[in-house]
């Protein structure tokens, strides 16, 4: 079983790598980018063959290790 | 005094720190491996040093504040002996969970190396008594990520209980904007548990410890956990 994890900050939480992106893309001449918040995804393969079991894995990933809830949201996908 | 440096894959200060607790108690350190369970019988300070453990992977101090000495690290520190974590030692005390907050990217995005001014905001901990009040001092900073970010609550809990260690100043003392190098909230350069017991600092007072590299305004720290050791 295949999911996605993505990893972004909470709103309100500066972004300055995001903020640099956006400055870029403008300088570039891309037109219409009203803001750039940048984040992390995982690509994760999994064991498991039943769902709950696998979403059970997964959110314990994400409060353990692959997100700092203080600042970031996670969101989880099975593909 | 007993004295312990953890050594994770990639940290580069624990030589730096060794050698300032050396100086100022006249014993080595015991150097612990990230995969230990325990820690040494009878340790009274842990470090957590400088360096870019797992090689800043993920978050900053984010994987060795899942290794396996970091739960003797957690009973240690419950137990009320002392934790020091210098600059990304700080990072994985936050990732830790035994101290609040975390550390984002610096504010201008870049990797900040050069000497920095500081204000001691308190000189009555294990840390900070042979500082004097207020004094101001010069250390050294080496880090990208150093940017002190908690939410509101969190932040007025730290102010409101005195748990702010250090503050980024100039010269002068002056706390501003133009003084903080990384964007830190509240020029916030280091903070203390809730039982003054754990400290987490981006600075590094270890480098600041001979006249012939720059300065020992770093000394007082190390001379005073000497202190404390000796009349416990």
């Amino acid at each position: 079983m295949k999911a996605r994890v993505t990893v972004t900050l909470k709103t309100g939480v500066l972004d300055p790598q995001g903020k640099a992106i956006e400055g870029a893309l403008r300088s570039l001449g891309v037109d219409g980018v009203a803001s750039v918040r940048q984040g992390k995804i995982f690509e994760i393969e999994l064991d498991a063959v039943d769902r709950n079991k696998a979403d059970q894995a997964l959110n314990a990933a994400c409060e353990k290790l692959l997100a700092n809830t203080v600042v970031e949201n996670y969101r989880i996908e099975i593909l | 005094m007993k004295a312990a440096i953890v050594l994770f894959p990639g940290s580069n200060r624990e030589g730096d720190a060794a050698r300032a607790i050396r100086r100022a108690t006249g014993q080595d350190p015991t150097i612990v491996w990230h995969a230990d369970r325990e820690l040494p019988a009878g340790t009274d300070l842990v470090v957590l040093p400088g360096g870019f453990s797992y090689g800043d992977y993920l978050r900053c101090g984010a994987i060795a504040a899942r290794a396996g000495i970091m739960d003797a690290v957690r009973k240690h520190a419950a137990n009320g002996g002392l934790v020091l974590g210098i600059c990304n030692g700080f990072q994985i005390l936050v990732e830790s969970g035994l101290l609040p907050g975390v550390l984002m990217r610096n504010a201008n995005l870049r990797f900040i190396c050069r000497m920095q001014h500081l204000r001691v905001e308190k000189n009555d901990t294990a840390f900070t008594r042979n500082y004097g009040p207020h004094q101001i001092i010069k250390v050294a900073i080496a880090h990208g990520e150093g940017n002190y970010v908690a939410d509101a609550t969190t932040i007025e809990r730290l102010e409101g209980d005195g748990r702010v260690a250090f503050r980024y100043c100039d010269s002068n003392g002056n706390v501003d904007a133009r003084a903080n190098p990384n964007g830190s909230t509240n020029s916030i350069a280091g903070i203390y548990s809730d039982r003054f017991n754990v400290l987490g600092l981006m600075p590094h007072p270890e480098n600041l410890i001979d006249p012939l590299v720059g300065g020992i305004d770093g000394s007082p720290m190390f001379e005073s956990l000497a202190a404390i050791s000796r009349a416990a």
